[in-house]
């Protein structure tokens, strides 16, 4: 009983942590139609960051925001120089982002070396608290809460700004939305940036939790993959359900069947890309 | 003597002097790193069929490398004879082409990338975790390699003089492939699939043919890496791999004969040879990627290809209408 | 850092003079060759890095010349996957024509190199642990001066039992060799000294996260771990953070606790007991040596990869200087490789078995804070302890090699 409920409330928060690496992911790839195979590099890039700025003694939350800063201004870069002259080009996306991911992957290990970094839980969030006979990481809960919050805001925004509206414009017909004066490119620059800057705030917030080491990159790529196709692309409330599933799928799929955990992991994306191609929440097919 | 006429000769002899490498070539090293390029090569051509002319990009084939790979071996490691493993091999990697394709093929772009990937991913998981079938990070062990025709392929020669006549095979059965009728309209259910509806072809089983045709080259290339490396791990089937060879394709130019083997070469090279002199070799590989996306689109050999012609071009300015019409006609040595 | 390479072209020549190699070596004194097989990309690196780390050290303080020969050195990156091992194997034996080969990091590389380097008959000081290499397959041109997977934990799986006086254990490890054989031979000592090991849990390699399995461990009096690379700081981390640590007191073997990773642990590790061939706070002549030198030129304390490689490259001195004239080639340098017995090595004396692998001091090691820094203190060792235990060699490989059903497992509930 004790176990069950210990891998439920740890699938929970795996989802949450899960929901802010996919959340940018699938916009990305919901709203520009670009597949971002570099979307872990920021994730990784951004947790790397992060403790090097916690190694100066900087405040936890404070590092996350610097780090998703600096990623913010990375990712506009890459979107404005190189992306942007490949818009519609499938492969040449495919190819330029695996390319850059090469570069990150190698760029971290030359920089941060190859030893794993955990940087250490942030004060106050520290410890566990005892329940039912057993213990609850408070900072892992702590990061379901962060979730919810950041799930909430984004959904604000895209439902209820000005922005939000032109975001969704751009993406249902751009052609018509440029018409209407709603400058789509810069649109798109936003969005890559926000999705890039989510990507780091999630590095480090899970750092403590998953740490950082080469390889996170190729790690934590297929989980946003499975995750968003899951969902449906561009529908933040597909992402927020499909990080939950996965995360049961993973933690009840690694102790039930070892054998088959990989399996049973993306099983359920195959059948979703089969039976219902537009994802659980997707708009477009 | 007409261009045409030129091409074919320059052809051959690339092709002699590929031939005599063993003799040429007086390090084993290099024969083997020869080796790889070529089977790579093969990989590269096989899923060329799909991303170049089929306009499907798949980002799941090295679940079908691994499946001959791992079929082979683990028959192999059963006790069974080369020829039934390389039969059953070939046989168990059509076969799970088939169900690729009939997940897969109902989408197209990004969607097929995706459902490929998924499948893929499955095919890696089982090779990772199931460890009592296939005995998991631990990897299967070759004893041996076979000897087709009383020629022993265990010699670097041997092996490079037999991986060489498949991929001459490949090339070969490629061409035929672009020529034929099918390849016309494998092509036109790229481009037009409504129009090529309309004419009365079957899109959805002209697909089903093109990937299974992919897919059997695919397990011949997976066959020649297992029996080159004697040895197969869970790696080969991850995500990596497909990557790799998709990059192999993209970056020597999609939907041309040479762009693939270009791809395979560039990449087998820095992994292997670069990365002796060069500690960042990852690095300059990426940037490798990212230079050909923003300096020759359409990948290196078509783009190598147009800069040459412009050259000619320039050149042959004003020696006649005909001269310029032919330096202009589209690469069809790529082609 | 790095010896910096000859150009291409200046390779591809050398590569023509592979054949007449060997006489040039004796008549001239050409350097002697040494290529590390190591990874410097990818997941695996860390533990690469400070294999390179520890050649260069004893090269440095020797300055490049063991025995009186010059030594050059060839770096080569595997990747950390077997494939690649392997032509990195081949571009060391083929192209570069090295003397001897250092490494590989892991197990997996070893199996996937161990027949290619039978076959050129290239002598290998490995660092890798898979048992059978010195064990029922072993190689003549493979001696091993680390240890076999199980080696160290042999030894833990003996004071778990006997000094911790635990009762009922589990073991998790990851699911490859190196994990299998190391528990295997865990279990075999601490349930042959009367425990129990009542469940053994395999995550895999790359685990996002280790809640699941630790929820797992349920009613025991003590865990042994096999984690290798950067997973044990996640595991620990996780073990804490599930409140674990203060009522189930954690083992391990010699990767899940190096002292290299102590830089990357917190209080999470406090407490936790190892067993480790080598020890940074070891007191011999060449690891004072080694330990300060690692210190000032990489600011590193120093573990069981970089020691591992030191203490390799003094197995090549002492051939070096047992083979004399000869070393150039590869029979005589392999035998007299084989015979080696070093007296002072950062580890403590070391001499090889017949099947060569190492016979040397095992360590158990406590960690402790002192003075703000992570220290495992030596609270015990095992002297000249071999890849057998205290088990007849004869007897022992008769059985399978251990592996995650040998031996089974009786006590599972």
């Amino acid at each position: 009983m004790l176990f069950w409920l210990l891998l439920a409330v740890n699938s929970i928060t795996m989802g949450g942590l899960l929901f802010l690496l996919s959340a940018g992911f699938s916009l990305i790839f919901g709203l520009m139609r670009i597949p971002n195979l570099m979307h872990g590099s920021f994730f990784m890039l951004g947790a790397y960051l992060g403790a090097t700025f916690l190694a100066r003694g900087m405040n936890f939350w404070a590092a996350a925001l610097l780090s998703a800063a600096a990623m913010v201004v990375i990712g506009g870069l890459i979107e404005r120089f190189l992306l942007r002259r490949l818009a519609g080009q499938d492969l040449a996306q495919v190819l330029l982002t695996l390319g850059l991911s090469f570069v990150v992957a190698d760029l971290c290990l030359m920089v941060w070396t190859g030893d794993p970094i955990q940087p250490p839980t942030p004060p106050g969030l520290a410890g566990a608290f005892r329940a039912f006979g057993m213990f609850f990481p408070i900072f892992r809960l702590a990061i379901v809460a962060i979730a919810v919050v950041v799930a909430v805001a984004l959904w604000l925004m895209i439902e209820r700004t000005r922005l939000g509206a032109m975001i969704r414009a751009g993406v249902d017909d751009p052609a018509i939305a440029r018409v209407m004066g709603i400058k789509v490119s810069q649109l798109f620059t936003l969005i890559f940036c926000l999705g890039a800057g989510l990507a780091a705030f999630a590095g480090v917030i899970g750092a403590p939790y998953l740490s950082i080491y080469p390889g996170l990159d190729a790690d934590m790529l297929p989980l946003a993959l499975i995750i968003v196709i899951l969902g449906g692309a561009g529908s933040l409330a597909g992402a927020l359900l499909g990080s939950f599933i996965i995360g049961f799928l993973y933690n009840f799929g690694q102790a039930l069947f070892p054998d088959l955990a990989y399996v049973i992991l993306f099983l359920p994306m195959l059948l979703i890309l089969v039976l219902r191609p537009q994802g659980l929440f997707g708009r477009v097919g | 003597m007409p261009p045409g006429a030129v091409r074919a000769l320059c052809l051959g002899a690339a092709l002699a002097v590929l031939a005599a490498l063993p003799w040429w070539m007086a390090n084993p090293y290099y024969v083997n790193i020869a080796s790889q390029i070529l089977f790579w090569a093969v990989f590269a051509l096989a899923l060329n069929v799909l991303v170049g002319y089929a306009g499907l990009t798949s980002l799941g084939h090295a679940g079908l490398f691994g499946m001959a790979g791992y079929t082979a071996g683990l028959m192999l490691a059963a006790g069974a004879g080369h020829a039934a493993a390389i039969v059953a091999a070939l046989l168990a990697t059509l076969a799970t082409t088939a169900i690729f394709a009939l997940l897969a093929l109902r989408a197209t772009g990004i969607g097929f990338l995706m459902i490929t990937l998924a499948l893929g991913q499955i095919l890696w998981g089982i090779a990772y975790r199931w460890a009592s079938l296939t005995n998991g990070d631990n990897g299967v062990k070759l004893a041996d390699r076979p000897a087709p025709l009383g020629l022993h392929l265990s010699s670097p020669d041997a092996f490079y003089l037999a991986t060489f006549a498949v991929f001459l095979l490949c090339l070969a059965s490629m061409r035929l492939f672009v020529r034929s009728p099918f390849g016309a309209s494998v092509r036109g259910t790229r481009d037009q699939p409504r129009r090529m509806r309309t004419l009365g072809y079957n899109v959805w089983l002209v697909r089903f043919l093109a990937f299974l045709f992919s897919g059997f080259w695919t397990g011949v290339a997976g066959l020649l890496f297992v029996y080159y490396n004697q040895f197969i791990s869970p790696q080969v089937v991850a995500l990596q791999t497909s990557a790799e060879v998709l990059l192999m394709v993209i970056s020597g130019g999609v939907g041309t004969l040479f762009g693939p083997v270009a791809g395979a070469a560039i990449v087998v090279v820095m992994k292997n040879v670069a990365s002796a002199y060069v500690e960042r070799w990852n690095m300059v590989l990426g940037i490798i990627f990212v230079l050909i996306i923003v300096f020759m689109p359409e990948g290196l050999v078509p783009g190598a290809a147009r800069l040459v012609r412009r050259g000619y071009r320039g050149l042959r300015a004003g020696s006649g209408p005909a001269a310029a019409e032919a330096a202009a006609s589209p690469g069809t040595a790529g082609r | 850092m790095t010896i910096r390479r000859r150009t291409v072209l200046k390779g591809m020549l050398a590569s023509t003079a592979m054949v007449a190699a060997p006489a040039v070596l004796r008549a001239q004194g050409a350097p002697f060759k040494i290529g590390l097989l190591t990874v410097k990309t990818g997941p695996l690196a860390q533990g690469g890095i400070q294999m390179e780390q520890g050649i260069q050290t004893l090269l440095k303080e020797k300055g490049s010349t063991l025995a009186g020969r010059k030594v050059e050195l060839i770096v080569a990156d595997t990747g950390g996957n077997p494939a690649g091992a392997k032509t990195k194997a081949q571009e060391l034996v083929e192209r570069d024509s090295v003397n001897v080969i250092l490494g590989p990091l892991a197990a997996f590389e070893l199996l996937a190199i161990t027949d290619y380097v039978r076959e050129h008959t290239t002598p290998l000081i490995s660092l890798a642990a898979a048992e059978d290499v010195t064990q029922r397959h072993a190689n003549p041109w493979v001696v091993r001066p680390s240890a076999t997977s199980g080696q160290c934990s042999h030894a833990m799986g003996d004071y778990a039992a006997k000094d911790m006086g635990l009762k009922r254990m589990a073991t998790i490890s990851e699911d490859f060799a190196f994990g299998h054989e190391q528990v295997a031979a865990f279990q075999r000592t601490f349930e042959d000294a009367g425990g129990k090991v009542v469940r053994k849990l395999w995550p895999p390699l790359v685990t996002p996260d280790y809640t699941p399995f630790i929820a797992q461990i349920g009613d025991v009096d003590g865990v042994f771990t096999g984690f290798a690379g950067s997973n044990p700081v996640k595991f620990m981390r996780a073990y804490a953070d599930l409140g674990l640590k203060g009522s189930i007191p954690l083992t391990g073997g010699w990767t899940a606790m190096d002292d290299a990773l102590l830089k990357s642990l917190g209080d999470e590790a406090v407490g936790v007991v190892s067993a480790h061939f080598y020890s940074p706070t070891i007191d011999t002549p060449s690891n004072a040596r080694f330990v300060e030198a690692m210190a000032k030129d990489y600011q590193v304390v120093p573990g069981g990869y970089s020691a591992g490689m030191y203490i390799a490259g003094q197995c090549v001195e002492g051939a070096l200087e047992k083979a004399g004239d000869k070393a150039g080639d590869k029979e005589a340098f392999m035998e007299a490789l084989r015979t080696v017995q070093l007296t002072d090595t950062p580890r403590g004396p070391v001499a090889f078995d017949e099947y060569g692998n190492i016979v040397g001091n095992v360590y158990i090691r406590k960690c402790e804070r002192k003075d703000g820094a992570l220290v495992n203190t030596i609270i015990k060792t095992y002297p000249d302890v071999s890849q057998f235990w205290t088990y007849d060699p004869a007897e022992f490989l008769k059985n399978p090699v251990y592996s995650r059903d040998f031996p089974p497992a009786k006590n599972l509930e």
